[in-house]
């Protein structure tokens, strides 16, 4: 049976963080979390393979305690199996840190349940924000990665391959690949469902399996938390734009208005630089 | 069923740490169909100040097939060494043979600084990169500086953009960094200068393309906003989706783009490829005519490196006429068409549409 393991992450809604005019400072009491907004489109591509050909989806995360709500809610979804890898050792970790930990965790996954066909990440976390703990987990488990992608045109299970759309800034890709791959998920990519009835009831009992560093036998301490970060914070600030002084046209009148404007520009270096005639 | 790939054990930390052999920014050069992308032009730009400061040299790798052109074009924009990676396995961009060749120009050659644009293939690349190596990888910079110990300064919005952060990689070296386009700036392309060009072997080796680029489809309808040299923007000002054609209009007549804030995003009345702004696109046209759109500041940041703002409101109160060079307070229904009017005629040789004689140029306004 194909094996999906989907990464999810919890997230402050930073939406709905506020920086406190005052002190400049992050405002993130009563800040709701929930689980990655792209994260969600991951999962439902998962649900939806499952919904055709079968298959074991299985939602890991590394996280607080705290993140196994996110993790009900991933089962309440329709996700088989979730796991949390959780410890103190883990916090503070970049985006090297917690691929390393993200891939540790699918390889004991794939010891207990079968090899992985695929991964799904979302394009990016709203908190981290970066888009890079995909393709280091991908990097890591030594599987190809399609990131950015925006439609899964085809599984075949008997080649093993898979195509999909992959959006880029100035169009679509098509491309195959062969599996195991790890996808990164856009929100093109589909509508995450809702929970349904038996889900809502099968999450309410569901205990999320935890694991600690104790139950990673071979982990190197070096690689994990803020000691295994590479990047270091070394400061935050609350971007000033730059003001100029303002040049105000007469306006009584909207053709004599656009005349004046066209004069000043016209004598700027403008025209020039803009090959105007 | 086809036979399963062997997939390797995990990558470890390198053990030397002696990184005093590491010098020079380098910059991967993006391009698609031997055309560079933009971004790379503007690293180059902003590497070159890097690599003045840290007295080392400017180094550019060029990936693709049939790319010497660009190779030539890197040094035109500032790199002293452009190495360049030439096969027909890498004509398009696949992760595997791509960073094959990026890890090996750095373990040869060493550089302490790489950079990359943050668009999908730097990211996707620069991702891949940095786990293997590995070393630390900041995202989506838009301020880059070095100190006096050769730290990257590398700093980027954090917080959904509410705020930004200066990031470092202390122990690792290449310190890496992918960066927005439209941020920086690229050097006047000048042909006197000149590159040495050092050729790199293709690193292919065959279970690293089993992935297959099947096409590409470019999307004509998605905007170019961080090569445009002139953005109309429209914001809820505009009341609804149809206005934007009075902006499309003026933009038409400016050789322009039309761009939009998020308001009018979110209201569905345009694309979200239009977005101006720290959760959109960050631009940097010759010229920025913001319309019904007050200067929030996450629309601001995304603009105000534009040369000339010009803002267009009702409200005179706007924050966007702080930032603007011009401002005209009145009513966008009224201004932007006697606006586009006012463009073409001048544009064309003083003929308006109905015929009617302009003004010619400013040359008689006499300041
Ligand atoms: C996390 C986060 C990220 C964000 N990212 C972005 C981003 O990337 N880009 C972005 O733009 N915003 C962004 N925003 C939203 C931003 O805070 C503002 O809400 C948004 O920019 C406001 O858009 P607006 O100026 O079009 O609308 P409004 O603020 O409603 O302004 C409309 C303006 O139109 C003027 N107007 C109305 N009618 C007329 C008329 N007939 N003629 C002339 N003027 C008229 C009004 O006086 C007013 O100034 C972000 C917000 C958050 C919280
Ligand atoms: N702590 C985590 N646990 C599990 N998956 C994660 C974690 N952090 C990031 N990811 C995955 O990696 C993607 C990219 O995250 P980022 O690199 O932080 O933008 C997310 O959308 C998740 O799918």
């Amino acid at each position: 049976m194909l094996h999906l393991v989907v990464c999810i992450k919890q997230v402050p809604d930073s939406r709905e963080i506020r920086i406190d005019p005052k002190t400049n400072t992050l405002v993130r009491l009563g800040v709701p979390a929930i689980i990655n907004y792209y994260d969600l489109h991951g999962l439902e591509e998962a649900l939806r393979l499952k919904d055709e050909f079968g298959a074991r989806v299985t939602v890991v995360s590394m996280g607080p305690p705290s993140a196994e709500k996110a993790l009900r809610q991933c089962v309440s979804m329709g996700a088989d199996e979730a796991v949390l890898v959780s410890d103190r050792a883990f916090a503070g970790a970049d985006t090297l840190a917690t691929s390393y930990v993200v891939a540790l965790t699918i390889q004991k996954v794939e010891e207990r349940w079968g090899t992985v066909d695929i991964v799904f990440c979302g394009k990016q976390t709203l908190d981290g924000d970066t888009g890079q703990v995909g393709p280091g987990v991908a990097c890591r488990l030594d599987i190809d990665q399609l990131t950015y992608v925006e439609k899964l045109e085809s599984l075949d299970l008997e080649t093993r391959e898979v195509t999909v759309h992959r959006h880029l800034e100035d169009g679509v890709e098509r491309v195959k690949a062969r599996l195991p791959v790890l996808i990164t998920a856009l929100a093109e990519l589909n509508r995450p469902r809702r929970a349904s009835l038996p889900g809502i009831l099968r999450a309410a009992r569901y205990q999320p399996i935890v694991w600690t560093t104790n139950d990673f036998p071979t982990i190197d301490r070096a690689k994990i938390g803020l000691r295994g970060s590479p990047t270091i914070v070394s400061k935050t600030w609350v971007p000033e734009p730059k003001q100029v002084q303002t040049e105000w046209l007469p306006s009584e009148d909207s053709a004599a208005a656009a005349t004046a404007l066209l004069d000043h520009l016209y004598s700027t270096d403008l025209p020039q630089k803009l090959g105007w005639a | 069923m086809a036979e399963e790939r062997k997939r390797k054990p995990m990558i470890g930390l390198q053990s030397d740490t002696d990184w005093s052999e590491y010098r020079g920014v380098m910059v991967v050069v993006e391009q698609r169909a031997g055309v560079a992308k933009a971004v790379s032009w503007q690293l180059l730009g902003e590497a070159r100040r890097l690599a003045d400061k840290l007295e080392s040299p400017l180094l550019a790798l060029v990936i693709g097939h049939q790319v010497q052109g660009l190779a030539r074009e890197a040094g035109y924009h500032g790199a002293d060494r452009v190495y360049i990676c030439d096969s027909p396995e890498l004509a398009s961009y696949r992760t595997r043979p791509y960073s094959r060749v990026c890890l090996y120009v750095i373990r040869e050659y060493k550089p302490e600084i790489v950079l990359m644009g943050a668009t999908y293939a730097g990211r996707d690349l620069a991702g891949a990169i940095a786990t293997h190596l590995p070393t630390g990888l900041t995202a989506d910079s838009t301020q880059l500086d070095v100190d006096d110990e050769r730290l990257l300064l590398a700093s980027r919005p954090a917080f959904s953009e509410k705020m930004l952060a200066t990031i470092l990689c202390k122990q690792f070296k290449p310190q890496m960094a992918t960066a927005r386009a439209g941020v920086f700036e690229a050097l006047p392309r000048d042909e006197a200068r000149s590159a040495e060009i050092v050729v790199v072997p293709p690193q292919i080796d065959p279970e690293d393309i089993s992935t297959q680029v099947l096409g590409f489809v470019e999307s004509l309808e998605r905007v170019n906003l961080e090569d445009a040299d002139v953005i109309v923007a429209g914001g809820r000002g505009l009341g609804g989706p149809g206005a934007f054609s009075l902006l499309k209009e003026l933009a038409d007549a400016l050789g322009g783009e039309v761009g939009a804030s998020r308001a009018a995003v979110d209201l569905g009345w345009i694309g979200h490829d239009h977005q101006v702004g720290q959760t959109g696109t960050t631009v940097r046209p010759k010229l920025y005519i913001a319309v019904g759109i007050s200067g929030a500041v996450q629309h601001v940041v995304g603009m105000q490196n534009s040369t000339y703002i010009v803002a267009i409101n009702k409200d005179s109160e706007a924050p966007i006429f702080r930032f603007a060079n011009y401002g005209i307070k009145g009513d966008l229904f009224q201004i932007v068409p006697a606006l586009a009017q006012a463009v073409r005629a001048r544009r064309s040789g003083g003929l308006s549409p109905e015929g009617v004689l302009e003004p010619m140029s400013a040359a008689g306004r006499g300041e």
